[in-house]
């Protein structure tokens, strides 16, 4: 056998079949492989956007201009045709004869003071990198990052002496420090008493409103409503007057501080630490206070609200709405999925028309989801939203309530998509228990809807969840029909918040899916936003692997389960 | 099988010695549970069928014809209607106007011909001619005999008195209530042509052409507008002009006669630019423009509307070309009207019947015989809500008309329909645009055109890898690895695809076109490298071979496709300097002549069959996986080695299933929406070119419909898009599934 082999030639070999096996392992090879590498391409590009990268200073010389300093942080660097640069519109005096030429990204910063905060810039004419520790990154409410030297900070205008550079830096670092607490202060007079006072405007306008287009009510009565509606008004503008007054006040603090700093020209400018987020020298930081940095940006970015057009902060408002949508989707969709799935196969008369509507049921979930967000635009919102709004909130008309996209009818479309998933899942569990124990419990008396609850349910009760949580899933990661039915990029408020009645289902809310596409496809500063979407793609990526994962390991559980009873 | 059994001791059949120990309540509660479980079921059924009906129910009033209702019936007595010049309603069909020939303008309610106004013109003399600036505009001019013309315009002004609305008919004169004089003889054919900038009126005096050009000039101070006229050489006629008509881009002079012979003239050029006869047989009975003023209607004696329009072709001087023809019968047409905002019109003929038409969709959307008494005028409401007509007898008659989609038919979502400027007929889709008068274009081609082309794309590179992979899996691989990759794959499918549409758009697109030639060569370089690898693997001495169990090729290929896939992309830069001048896109662009987008359809293949690999994979690993194992067994201890029981048994039984796998894949590709969205540019070009985007159904959908008013074509037309989506996966689903349920059966009985 050995000798044989020894002795295998080339056609043999082909013959053999041996090439074809080989190749088909090739196809496994790479479908896994591309799986596994774009995992780790998110993982890389996603968890690297949390990092206190260091911020290099260099001298920057391009042929025919004059030599400048320039500082930022290195994004990624490239080999481009030189022919490309050429033809680019860029000066021609490059004196390179190779065909390729070496750029790099270079995170600039300090959009408010070069207008562009990414420039790239060719390897060739960078020289003199060094890092010092004295460089500072500062993250802003508005204008992205800065970059630079601290010199000075102030105090109502007013230079503060300092002694020392490090004593300068903790005096900064103090009244950053200072400036969030104010800020938060004021963040929660905003969007908890003002707006919560506003909410009670608009409901008070609308309760005026619904007395006017109420027929039914006598005279005396109607005054006396307006009366009551007029005085909680004043009540409420009361109470205005007196948190604007102290955000007044508040303002005025916040806006006392503000520092001196050096650009990467030297130019010296003079900007407010009321609009700093954080400030870190990363050159000087050792890797232990650089994970502490880390662990705290990550924490941001998953508990704040997103700045700066989505392409800075957190992504805490999409998270709540993916998951709010997911939760209302699974309320939805599980009894009605369950319901249909037990009729069709304990209660339905088995036959044809059975067949017929499993067959159906199956396809449907093949229906492309666009199909699904059509439908529930038209059939949900133009149609059933449209017809609530007239009977229920006549008086917030023309301005559309239930009549316009919103929480409930993404939730709703989403259940409609998913329910064939439920019932599919839920049917195959309820085929997979003998029917021995059915018989079983029937032949000791229960009546079919005792069986039903005691013996069969519970014992199909892994199914459903697999079901649901497979819906789940897909809803969480489906994203062409919410952009008809309720998805926004930017939504004021969280739909769950203290206001009666507490969850607003006709309220627009964001979600992570959309958020990907929006930032990345309808940003204005692409490039900033870049890593921003890689690390909300890779927390997508993740909750919905774990809960596939769930869904394998709860089918498994089930098999083995019925595995023994089978026997 | 189980479940007849099942069924058989359900409540229904029960024995009465149990009715007996079950008590009420235990009863009530079966039946109460079979109620709603029944009746829940039932509705949830239901209510995915509702899916389908109500894309239908959108969809059928596309398709509907026009529908028209008379409703009131009066005489005007407080005017002579005789000989009607113009007959018109304002924007709410509520006052219509009438012009006759003593100049006398009456404005009246259109529903009861209550009097609103009358104004008489300040014009003097006979009228000689009228002219009409446009529907939209309704500038009109009034010719006598002394040569001289008066423009006047009908405005209505609305106010909202206690909260009721109140329109306000009036007469005004912007060019003034003197008369201008043209020529010093009578003017027979009159053409009037305003713009913002200047006035254009053209007239047929003693036989000849004559034409004047009022250029405005506005005092920036006083805001009062100045004329300065000029006169035109026109040329000299040889053909009487019956009609004279001006183009709004003011280039282009109409003049018809009634045999039918037409003159083109440019008034740029000042010269004749094209001559030719209109209808073989018969007399031109009406010549109207369609809205825009590019289209000419003509109308003849022998019952038959053409449309023509002045064609450019590149190198060719412009020629004036028959569109299209509408025929309903052979009797002699007498009125042509055109709609105001839509480029539909109206007919009325000999034998009194209206006849409503569509151009660019070549629809007759109505037929209609209106009563004995035969028609001398109509008009049609700006919205094309209403129509106003007058018979011979001075008898008004206000109709209701419901014509909601007349733009679409069959024929111009599928074929090549000639739109006004284009110079050939053609598939384009464009449903919006900037400016008023602009034709919505609904070809579902380019759409349909780019959807097939996405998904094919997709499955070129996903059918390959999935099968392929999936036999493997399922035939040749261990069990311990067939666990760890099953579930892999299955996370693959559970991708989101906006991630895999951001990573192909943002990630995958440039990467791509920097590394054009290596790409290419990884298509290449896999297979020569594979083989190779596995030949050299087979010269292994077999003492360290069969430490490697059976069915780990997978895992040994691990490192040769990295190595691989790496050395084809190091060597990108080599290869483009080397054979493409350093740069392959502008080579293809520049040497090639193949334009290049960055987002192509090679992009959305890669992304898309990445979407598509995992379901192809699932369902074709199923079904080799559940071909009984006997019958490799019989083929293997005939003699026959693996590879050729699997080519010679495993895939002719497991073919059904793998074809049903391919429909549901190919199904999937073609409902894919955010990938397409976001990894091409999502222009509807119809081209075959893999460096070219393309707009998909799906994705169209997502991009338009939050722009389109409710109810209206166009959100028609998109969920008929929708509808197309549904019907063709689910019938594509529905064939796999029947597929797929025979070779389960063919299976149970082996």
């Amino acid at each position: 056998m050995a000798l044989n082999q020894q002795k295998i030639t080339f056609r043999h070999w082909v013959r053999s079949g041996e090439p074809f096996i080989w190749l088909n392992a090739a196809a496994v090879t790479i479908s896994v492989l591309a799986v596994v590498g774009l995992l780790l391409l998110l993982a890389v590009r996603g968890f690297g956007h949390f990092w206190p990268s260091n911020i290099m200073e260099a001298e920057y010389r391009f042929p025919g201009t004059q030599s400048s300093r320039i500082i930022g942080e290195r994004v990624s660097s490239e080999n481009v045709p030189l022919e490309q640069i050429l033809n680019s519109g860029m000066s021609a005096e490059i004196d390179s004869t190779e065909p390729f030429i070496r750029r790099t990204l270079i995170k600039r910063g300090n959009r408010d003071v070069t207008g562009l905060d990414f420039a790239w810039v060719l390897d060739d004419y960078l020289s003199d990198i060094r890092y010092p520790e004295k460089l500072v990154s500062i993250e802003r409410r508005e204008w992205g990052h800065f970059y630079g030297y601290l010199k000075a900070v102030k105090e109502d205008g007013q230079s503060l002496n300092v002694a020392d550079d490090s004593a300068l830096w903790a005096l900064f670092e103090q009244r950053i420090d200072r400036a969030l607490t104010l800020h938060q202060e004021i963040e929660a007079i905003e969007k908890g008493a003002i707006a919560s006072i506003n909410y009670g405007l608009e409901r008070l306008r609308l309760r005026e409103r619904s007395l006017e287009l109420n027929q039914v009510v006598s005279h005396g009565q109607l005054a006396i409503e307006q009366d009551n509606i007029a005085a909680e008004r004043a009540v409420l503008d009361g109470e205005y007057a007196v948190l604007q007054s102290r955000l007044h006040d508040l303002y005025t603090q916040f806006r006392r501080d503000s520092f001196v700093a050096e650009t990467m020209s030297g130019q010296e400018v003079d900007l407010d630490i009321a609009m700093v987020v954080q400030a870190h020298r990363p050159n000087a930081m050792h890797v232990g206070k650089k994970l502490v940095v880390y662990a705290k940006n990550f924490w941001a970015f998953l508990t704040e609200d997103p700045r700066e057009a989505n392409t800075e902060g957190g992504i805490f408002p999409a998270i709540f709405g993916t998951v709010m949508m997911v939760l209302l989707m699974s309320v939805m969709v599980t009894p009605f999925g369950v319901i249909a799935a037990i009729y069709l196969r304990e209660y339905a008369k088995q036959g044809i028309m059975t067949r017929v509507v499993r067959i159906a049921v199956n396809n449907l979930a093949g229906v492309p989801s666009i199909v699904y967000g059509v439908f529930g635009l038209g059939f949900f919102i133009y149609f059933l939203g449209a017809e609530m709004d007239k009977l229920f909130f006549e008086a917030a008309l023309p301005a559309p309530t239930f009549g316009t996209p919103g929480l409930l009818w993404a939730s709703l479309t989403l259940a409609l998509l998913t329910l064939p998933v439920v019932i599919v899942s839920t049917e195959e569990g309820l085929s997979r228990i003998p029917k021995a124990l059915r018989e079983g419990s029937l032949a000791l008396g229960a009546t079919k809807a005792e069986t039903l609850w005691r013996v069969v349910l519970p014992m199909a009760s892994p199914a459903m969840m697999t079901g649901l949580i497979l819906a789940v899933a897909r809803a969480a990661g489906e994203v062409a029909p919410l952009m008809l039915v309720g998805v926004v990029k930017l939504a004021p408020s969280l739909p769950v918040d203290g206001n009666y009645p507490y969850m607003h289902l006709d309220q627009q809310f964001m979600h992570l899916g959309f958020h990907i596409f929006d930032v990345g496809f309808q940003s204005p500063n692409v490039e900033a936003a870049r890593p921003l979407v890689y690390a909300t793609a890779l927390l997508l990526v993740i909750i919905i692997a774990l809960l596939n994962f769930s869904a394998v390991a709860l089918r498994n559980h089930l098999r083995e389960r019925y595995k023994a009873l089978e026997m | 099988m189980n479940d007849t059994q099942v069924n058989l001791v359900s409540t229904n059949a029960k024995p009465s010695i149990l009715t007996d120990r079950m008590s009420g309540w235990r009863l009530a509660k079966d039946n109460l549970t079979n109620v709603t479980i029944t009746s829940g079921g039932f509705a949830v059924l239901v209510a995915i069928l509702l899916i389908f009906f109500y894309l239908f129910y959108e969809i059928m009033p596309l398709f509907s014809a026009a529908d028209m209702e008379q409703q009131q019936q009066y005489q005007l007595t407080q005017i002579d209607s005789q000989e009607t010049l113009f007959l018109a309603m304002e924007e709410q069909a509520e006052v219509a106007l009438l012009l006759n020939d003593s100049a006398e303008a009456f404005f009246f309610d259109a529903k009861s011909g209550e009097k609103r106004d009358l104004v008489t013109l300040p014009f003097l003399g006979n009228v000689a001619s009228f002219a009409l600036n446009s529907q939209q505009n309704p500038l009109f001019a009034l010719g006598n005999q002394r040569g001289e013309v008066l423009l006047a315009k009908p405005v209505y002004k609305v106010s909202y008195p206690n909260d009721k609305r109140l329109i306000t008919p009036v007469i005004e004169y912007p060019y003034g209530k003197e008369m201008i004089t043209l020529s010093d003889q009578p003017l027979q054919s009159l053409a009037v042509r305003d713009s913002e900038s200047q006035l254009l009126l053209v007239a047929v005096a003693d036989g000849g052409l004559v034409g004047h050009r009022f250029i405005k000039e506005e005092d920036f101070l006083s805001d009062e507008v100045t004329l300065q006229q000029q006169n035109l050489l026109l040329p000299k006629l040889d053909i009487q002009a019956n009609w004279l008509m001006i183009g709004p881009d003011q280039r282009w002079l109409y003049v018809f006669d009634r045999q039918g012979q037409y003159r083109l003239i440019d008034l740029d050029k000042m010269q004749l630019s094209d001559s030719g006869q209109l209808i073989d047989s018969g007399d031109v009975s009406t010549i109207q423009f369609l809205l825009g003023g590019i289209s000419v209607m003509v109308a003849d004696s022998q019952g038959s509307v053409s449309q023509w329009f002045v064609v450019r072709q590149e190198g060719q001087p412009p020629r004036f070309e028959k569109i299209r023809r509408f025929q309903s019968s052979d009797a002699a047409i007498d009125t042509l009207v055109v709609e105001h905002r839509r480029k539909g019109f109206l007919t009325i003929n000999n034998n009194n019947q209206l006849d409503i038409f569509y151009t660019t969709s070549a629809r007759q959307l109505l037929s209609e015989p209106m009563g004995n008494a035969s028609l001398t005028d109509i008009a049609i409401s700006p919205r094309a809500n209403a129509l106003l007509s007058r018979d011979d007898t001075g008898q008004f008659t206000y109709w209701r008309l419901e014509n909601k989609h007349p733009e679409v038919s069959w024929r111009a979502l599928w074929q090549k329909v000639w739109y006004e400027s284009y110079s050939e007929p053609d598939y384009i889709w464009q449903s919006s645009a900037s400016n008023n008068d602009f034709e919505a274009k609904y070809s579902f081609t380019p759409l349909v055109f780019g959807t097939l082309k996405a998904a094919f794309y997709a499955m070129l590179i996903a059918t390959p890898l999935a099968i392929c992979g999936a036999i493997y899996t399922a035939y040749f691989m261990t069990p311990s690895i067939r666990r760890k990759v099953k579930p892999l794959i299955e996370l693959m499918e559970a991708l989101p695809t906006v991630i895999l549409g951001f990573l192909a758009g943002l990630w995958l697109a440039p990467f791509i076109e920097r590394n054009l030639p290596g790409f290419f060569s990884v298509f290449l370089m896999m297979p020569v490298g594979v083989l190779m690898c596995a030949y050299l693997w087979s010269k292994v001495p077999s003492s360290i071979r069969h430490k490697v169990p059976d069915g780990f090729h997978a895992v040994l290929l691990v490192p040769v496709v990295i190595a691989i896939t790496w050395a084809s992309f190091a060597s990108s830069e080599p290869l483009e300097a080397l054979f493409f001048a350093g740069d392959m896109r502008s080579w293809l662009t520049h040497d090639m002549g193949i334009s290049f987008d960055q987002r192509n359809a090679l992009v959305v293949g890669v992304a898309m069959g990445f979407a598509v690999i995992p379901t192809i994979f699932s369902i074709t690993e199923d079904a080799i996986f559940s071909v009984p194992k006997s019958l490799s067994y019989g083929s293997l201890a005939l003699g026959a080695t693996p590879w050729q029981t699997l080519v010679g048994v495993v895939i002719p039984t497991a073919s059904p299933g793998i074809f049903s796998a391919l429909m549901i894949g190919m199904g999937r590709a073609v409902g894919e929406t955010m990938i397409v969205l976001m990894a091409t540019g999502n222009t509807p070009i119809m081209d075959v070119n893999i460096f070219e985007g393309m707009r998909t159904l799906a994705a169209n959908i997502a991009v338009e419909i939050g722009e389109t008013e409710v109810d209206s074509s166009h959100f028609r037309v998109l969920f008929l898009a929708a509808f197309v989506l549904f019907l063709f996966t689910f019938v594509v689903n529905t064939a796999a599934e029947i597929v797929r349920q025979r070779l389960r059966k063919k299976y149970g009985s082996l």
